[in-house]
């Protein structure tokens, strides 16, 4: 695998998708959902990840779908334990690795630790854990598969929900829009424990997110990688739309993608205009309920929050959509 | 040569852990298990011993870290106590079912609430079902011993369970005591380095933990059960090992003056030693008692205890924990259980006593004798007593 390289991650197009890895790492036969974003983002992260590593995995839809005896879609070395101690339990691989390469019992090179959780294993109960083991400063990779829900046990709310999401716990009603509070911000809460590089990513910018894979994986100390994986099924959505709702994502400006390197943020795919954020909510039936007031406020503190972003990339503002009367209304 | 120390007993272990060459640690402070890990971190900072130690943030993470340690191929250890293992419960049954041998020292404490950092069995008898192997240990000599054992009984490849010593909080990690030091040469030759049978090893990618359904969850416990009792047969083959290279030789059921001994009490822990100064003093006054003392919990020594009580015709169980609204403390149904289709059964009593640190001198097993011979002819006034309680 070549090194990677700031240079070369501005020139996508340099990168046709036969030049990618061949190799197949999390295989075919699983037993996740049509149209499953997630399953997409786990290919490519597993290519980008390369052969050599040790992967950890909560308690969650991947583990489920992919792990039951006596298949495995896994071609890695896979640990899976509970839901929220992925991360100590990758701390545990990582810190043994150090001591059997210094007695010289590790006989290849020495492998890259990975541990995968979903949002609720990382943002809810998984959170303390990951906590401990990014502070002590464990030379790992944690990716976090966000289908913004606990899809697993039926679209229950986690603090990954966005702001007005239908979830089976989290149901509107005549005192409830849905889900009232914003979605925690998991990248600040890995950026403010000072680790050296954590970015977010969607497999519907594939390149983008095989290069922050395999930045994190070359960075010394714990990396973290917040990963939107579209859901059809909690997010009542076309299975065939689970690419091009990961685009709106980005391009109506609700999931930028960028990175934080050593505490520097960089904004790494910046649209030129951004999309009114009804292009994103229309197709999901879990945003069907909201009225356009709700609308409206989604729009602002989408905007509100891309230019803190902005700002603090120091990158240049995009051309807005329009917050007009008028715009309220046509979210009708 | 092997050499006399007199030492706390934590340091010991500590020391124990350090000859046995653990070379990964993941472990958080609780009072009393503190001084063990303290020392081994120290051990660790100073080069004395080549591992990795993990400060994690919880108990819960302690053992999900020494669970990644172990099946990435490491010699693992952690030490704990009460609330701390409590808060690992969920990932014990786990660590078992992964079949990986991490060996944990417990020293035993009483669970809150209310809160309570001194001595009894609460901690470790809800813990009882995880399938660990569970050895409990008497006094500072035993515990040296047993840590060292402990690793290569779970790492025979046949066993693969990890594996639990219980040493008593405060009255036995806390004190000080003569023990005989083997020389490292001799820990060495009696504990090789550790072979996984399987590990995380991108040559030999293997997936661990994978989920079962219905058709297959019942067949792994079961293989999970047939190792756990399997693995009588090789502690014992372990202990006679070490007991032909120390002279020090240890039983499932330790038996002490149960010569002719019509009533028996039955301890576990240290407080057993209090119990031996008791049935001197019995035996003095003319009394046919005698003691046995449990050592191993899981695998359950049915057969041992079995033939242990033949010719008693009362067996006294001390319990250091409750079953609460339950049919019996936690040692006392097991026993029960034991006895229940034996032909010529003794009849068991029951008392609960030294919860949350509470002191038991010699006397006090004096007074349960005669309470429990008393009742053996008026019948017992209650399913089991919890003795002591004032007020």
């Amino acid at each position: 695998m070549e090194k990677f390289g700031y240079a070369q991650s501005q020139k996508f197009d340099t990168y046709a998708s036969r030049l990618m890895p061949r190799e197949e790492y999390f295989t075919s036969g699983h037993r996740s959902c049509q149209g499953c974003g997630e399953a997409l983002a786990v290919r490519w992260v597993c290519k980008a990840i390369g052969k050599d590593a040790i992967i950890a995995h909560a308690t969650g839809c991947m583990e489920i779908v992919s792990s039951g005896w006596p298949q495995t879609a896994w071609m890695h070395p896979w640990l899976h334990v509970a839901f929220e101690n992925t991360s100590a339990v990758a701390s545990g691989i990582e810190s043994a690795l150090k001591i059997l390469e210094r007695k010289g019992k590790l006989t290849g090179p020495k492998p890259k630790v990975v541990a995968m959780g979903g949002d609720g294993g990382t943002t809810d109960i998984g959170l303390q854990s990951l906590s401990g083991a990014m502070e002590r400063g464990h030379n790992f990779t944690y990716v976090c598969w966000d289908n913004e829900a606990y899809m697993n046990t039926g679209i229950q709310r986690s603090s990954s929900t966005p702001y007005g999401a239908m979830t089976t716990t989290s149901p509107p009603g005549k005192m409830s829009i849905g889900q009232h509070t914003q979605k925690k911000n998991m990248v600040a809460i890995a950026v403010a424990h000072g680790i050296p590089y954590v970015a977010t990513a969607s497999p519907s910018y594939m390149f983008d997110l095989y290069f922050k894979v395999r930045k994190a994986l070359e960075t010394p100390g714990p990396a973290y990688i917040h990963v939107l994986s579209v859901c059809p099924t909690g997010w009542r959505s076309a299975t065939e739309l689970s690419v091009r709702l990961g685009r709106y994502a980005v391009e109506t400006g609700v999931f930028p993608l960028f990175e934080v390197e050593n505490g520097k943020y960089r904004m790494t795919v910046e649209p030129p205009k951004l999309r009114p954020v009804q292009d994103y909510l229309k197709p999901q039936g879990r945003f069907r309920h909201l009225r356009d007031k709700e609308r409206a406020h989604i729009q602002k503190y989408t905007l509100a929050q891309y230019q803190l972003l902005l700002d603090k990339c120091g990158a240049a503002y995009p051309e807005f959509p329009v917050l007009t009367e008028e715009t309220e209304e046509e979210t009708e | 040569m092997a050499h006399r120390v007199g030492m706390e007993v934590s340091i010991a272990v500590s020391h124990a852990v350090q000859m046995s060459r653990a070379e990964a640690i993941a472990a958080y402070p609780i009072t009393p298990q503190t001084h063990i890990v303290e020392h081994l971190s120290s051990m660790v900072a100073n080069g004395e011993l080549d591992a990795e130690f993990v400060n994690v943030e919880s108990e819960h993470s302690a053992i999900s870290t020494c669970i990644g340690m172990s099946a990435t191929g490491a010699r693992t250890y952690t030490a704990t106590s009460s609330q701390g293992l409590a808060l690992m419960n969920e990932i014990l049954f786990i660590a078992s079912a992964l079949r990986l041998p991490i060996v944990m020292t417990v020293a035993n404490r009483a669970l809150s609430g209310p809160l309570s950092i001194w001595n009894d069995h609460g901690d470790i008898m809800a813990a009882r079902d995880i399938g660990w192997i569970q050895i409990f240990v008497e006094n500072g000599q035993e515990s040296f011993d047993h840590s060292v054992m402990a690793f290569k009984i779970a790492e025979n490849h046949k066993v693969l369970l990890p594996t639990i010593i219980n040493l008593d909080g405060f009255i036995l990690s806390h004190v000080v005591e003569a023990m005989e030091f083997p020389e490292q040469e001799l820990v060495d030759k009696f504990l090789p380095p550790y072979h996984p049978r399987f590990s995380l090893d991108p040559k030999n990618p293997v997936t661990m933990g994978a989920f079962a359904m219905p058709e297959v969850y019942t067949e792994v416990k079961m293989g999970h059960q047939m190792a756990l009792t399997g693995s009588y047969d090789h502690i014992l083959s372990v202990w006679k090992e070490w007991g032909d290279l120390t002279g020090r030789h240890y039983k499932p059921v330790e038996k002490y003056k149960t010569d002719g001994a019509k009533i028996l009490l039955l301890t576990m822990g240290c407080l057993s030693e209090v119990a031996e100064v008791a049935v001197d003093e019995m035996r003095d006054a003319g009394l046919e008692v005698g003691l046995l003392k449990l050592r191993m919990w899981r695998p359950f020594p049915f057969a041992d205890l079995r033939k242990a009580v033949e010719g008693a015709e009362l067996l006294i169980v001390c319990d250091r924990a409750l079953s609460l609204g339950g049919a019996a403390p936690p040692v006392l149904a097991e026993v029960r259980s034991a006895f229940y289709e034996m032909p010529n059964r003794p009849r068991t009593a029951s008392f609960v006593i030294g919860l949350g640190g509470r002191d038991i001198p010699p006397g006090v097993f004096k007074d349960i004798v005669a309470q429990a011979q008393a009742e053996a002819q008026t019948g017992p006034t209650e399913e089991y007593h919890i003795f002591g309680v004032r007020g």
